[in-house]
């Protein structure tokens, strides 16, 4: 069969053709290679993998993602600026509003270092209600996260269960402090008030539900097939490149490294009298964090029992003035959160508020490493590494 | 008394009456089978497993109230178009979804007459038009000009097509045991079937198609695009799918057609299965004229609770995790099913 034989292809009128059309009559040409053009999708600012407005864009290629560009921003608050104009007991209120699941653990470090400058110290008593507080808001932060994720994963009912579970909790906070979401307890040389009767023994029993959570967490999510084919070997942070970016926290410890401010960094509260473990997991994917925050929830209430038994009887306020001047100088104060590592670097100037203040919250360094991480990945694994991350965006924002 | 009923329901009617009747009955079945699913299994099923306390609190005893007013918020609200819409398309694409439900009713037999045409190609019919709702996805995710319900509906394609193969190889193997595509035919056959001679509960397939039942409960599940399988209208992930500019009325009819084909499903596979509207024993036609519907009900309660308690327990399946499941596990097993099925039928 000679070239011959080809019947000729017939030859295109010459009409006046739409530039348009053309380009679709190229594509539908044999033998040309159809150009798929990559897609933007824009991830937020209303979304709800994203837990408020967090927005992230991202390029994709079929359902795989090329390029992830987190833009932050849409809660910015000014918080680090109000400061500047606030007394140091009115600051409080401020704070409890970056992270707000746990409201409480933000107070702990700015009261802290308001005292390191003034030079008082909190009585041994206001101490370890402060830091049973603290683990109470880690265990309910937890909580909500531990249910949430089954959440973003896809599977509905373990959501329920997280909030049901973390109402306990917050009955407690509201119990000791008055307040569900932002006690503003904290003052400076101590706590506002005692606990109440018979919240001690309320607490005890609440554990066990926690303990009976995290059963049922370990179970229903953790234990599932399908959960576990999502989240292993996805979204996996090396630990040098997690520390560079600054992940703090669980997330960190997830990657292998052993390292928690409530036993490594300068001693607050009454950690060094607490005998605890510090989880890790070697794997650094979204199930390890899963899994190290299910071991931590675990953790913060057998430390709150331990708390309990050890609690000792006293005065929960120290001395002092009235009218609170911090005289001139300048600290620097970092505790371990839910969320990770917090910091607040305080410039006082000898006034009533301070003169700047900065805040290091664990959320912007945790979402800063989202670029590298998403790309490569399929749409559906960005959600499942954002709910692992667990982020809040007052943390991020400010 | 069965005398009087048989003598009731032999009334001897012109066909247009007969039409009518059947053409109501069908347009009724599909929202109140919804309506059904969705208030047992959406609305009680899952506030229980859930322990959710919102649906439970309307109107008093069990929260009765909670479906009527989602139906009422559903209608109040305003009826979105996007601006950048494909009109037409956009309008048609809920209808389209709804009215692949109504036709697979056509074919599901409810009693010993009771079945609106009893096909020859009874279930060849049934898993064709039921598919049919994936062209209504199509156009609404096209349609919508949104990227979201884009990925939606291409992901609703691709699913459909690799879930298919297994849902049909899974009734192969029925069909292969009964000796006829028609489901009045393979309802019969089950009733008149027996176990090694003993006919004490006649011969439901699902003694010997266990495996036959398990994938097309899988696959039907995928292809309502329930838990497991719910990519295309992944709620964390793409919002809501196909689904997302879709309000008020026409959000509804995806409602109803979601729940409609969920019943759909459940009552075939009731049918092949699980002996259909017959209760073993009783041979009395007169008798199963009257319980028939009643039976099939049962029996399509029981199919949708599995369906229902999976979807509220399991995450959700990624894409190609999905894919791989269909094409390297299940799809390999009903063809085993069958060669094991076709093997035992020329053997006994």
């Amino acid at each position: 069969m000679s070239t011959t034989d080809i019947p000729s292809v017939p030859v295109m009128p010459d009409i006046q053709i739409d530039p348009r059309a053309l380009r679709h009559l190229a594509d539908a040409a044999i033998g040309v290679e159809l150009d798929t053009g990559d897609m933007i999708l824009n991830l937020g600012p209303q979304h709800p993998a994203t837990h408020g407005t967090l927005r992230i864009v991202v390029r994709l290629d079929g359902e795989r993602v090329l390029a992830a560009d987190p833009i932050i921003g849409y809660m910015h608050r000014g918080y680090e600026k109000l400061t500047e104009f606030r007394t140091y007991p009115q600051i409080t209120t401020l704070i409890n509003r970056i992270d707000w699941l746990s409201s409480f653990a933000n107070e702990v470090p700015f009261i802290a270092g308001a005292e390191q400058l003034m030079g008082i110290e909190a009585p041994p008593r206001a101490l370890y209600i402060r830091t049973i507080l603290t683990e109470l808001s880690r265990i309910a932060t937890f909580l909500l996260f531990l249910g949430e994720m089954g959440l973003q994963v896809g599977a509905l009912t373990p959501a329920f269960y997280g909030f049901r579970d973390r109402e306990h909790i917050l009955n407690l906070i509201e119990g000791a402090t008055g307040g569900r979401f932002h006690p503003n307890f904290n003052r400076i040389g101590g706590i506002k008030e005692d606990l109440p009767w018979g919240w001690i023994n309320e607490t005890r029993t609440t554990m066990k539900t926690v303990f009976d959570a995290c059963d049922v967490f370990e179970d229903l999510v953790a234990g599932n097939e399908i959960f576990e084919a999502r989240t292993r070997s996805i979204g996996i942070i090396p630990p040098e490149l997690g520390a560079a970016y600054g992940v703090s926290g669980s997330n960190l410890r997830a990657s292998g490294v052993d390292w928690d401010l409530r036993r490594d960094g300068k001693q607050y509260l009454v950690y060094p009298d607490l005998d605890f473990k510090v989880w890790t997991h070697p794997d650094g994917d979204s199930f390890a964090r899963y899994w190290v925050r299910l071991e931590e929830t675990r953790e913060s209430a057998r430390m709150v029992l331990q708390m309990l038994e050890q609690m000792p009887s006293g005065p929960i306020m120290a001395k002092v003035p009235r009218i609170i001047k911090v005289p001139a100088g300048e600290v620097w104060v970092e505790t371990e959160n839910p969320l990770g590592q917090m910091g607040y670097y305080i410039v006082s100037k000898g006034a009533t508020g301070p003169f700047r203040v900065k805040i290091r919250s664990a959320s912007f360094s945790n979402v800063s490493i989202l670029p590298w991480l998403l790309t490569g990945t399929f749409v559906a694994d960005v959600v499942t590494i954002l709910a692992s991350l667990y982020f809040i965006l007052g943390d991020i924002d400010r | 008394m069965i005398g009087a009923t048989n003598a009731l329901l032999a009334i001897d009617v012109g066909w247009g009456t007969t039409l009518a009747l059947k053409t109501l009955i069908i347009l009724m079945i599909v929202p109140l089978t919804a309506l059904i699913l969705g208030y047992v299994f959406l609305l009680k099923m899952m506030s229980h497993m859930q322990s959710r306390l919102g649906p439970m609190d309307p109107g008093g005893f069990h929260g009765w109230f909670q479906l009527v007013g989602d139906g009422i918020k559903f209608i109040q609200k305003e009826d979105i178009m996007p601006g950048e819409a494909d009109r037409r398309v956009f309008a048609l694409a809920p209808v389209v979804v709804v009215v692949s439900t109504f036709l697979v009713f056509v074919v599901i037999p409810a009693g010993p007459d009771l079945v609106v045409k009893n096909l020859d190609v009874g279930v060849f019919y049934a898993l064709a038009v039921s598919s049919l709702s994936v062209i209504g996805v199509l156009m609404a995710g096209w349609a919508s000009a949104n990227k979201f319900s884009l990925i939606g509906a291409l992901r609703a394609a691709a699913q459909l097509i690799a879930y298919e193969l297994p849902l049909l190889l899974a009734v192969v193997g029925v069909v292969i045991q009964a000796g006829t595509m028609s489901l009045q035919g393979i309802v019969l056959a089950q009733h008149n079937g027996e176990i090694f001679g003993w006919s004490g509960i006649g011969f439901p397939f699902i003694i010997t198609q266990f495996i036959g039942f398990g994938l097309f409960l899988v696959a039907s599940q995928a292809e309502l695009t329930q838990t497991p399988f719910d990519m295309p209208v992944a709620e964390s992930e793409l919002v809501a799918g196909y689904m997302v500019e879709y309000t008020g009325f026409r959000f509804l009819f995806f409602f109803i057609g979601e729940f409609g084909t969920a019943f759909a499903f459940a009552a075939i596979a009731a049918t092949l299965f699980l002996g259909g509207w017959t209760l073993p024993g009783i041979d009395n036609i007169g008798v199963m004229r009257l319980l028939g519907p009643g039976v099939l009900f049962i029996k399509i309660m029981f199919v949708a609770f599995l369906m229902f308690w999976v979807r509220f327990t399991y995450p959700r399946l990624r894409e190609d995790q999905l894919q791989s499941l269909a094409w390297k596990v299940l799809i390999p097993l009903g063809l085993l099913n069958i060669l094991a099925t076709a093997t035992l039928k020329v053997a006994f």
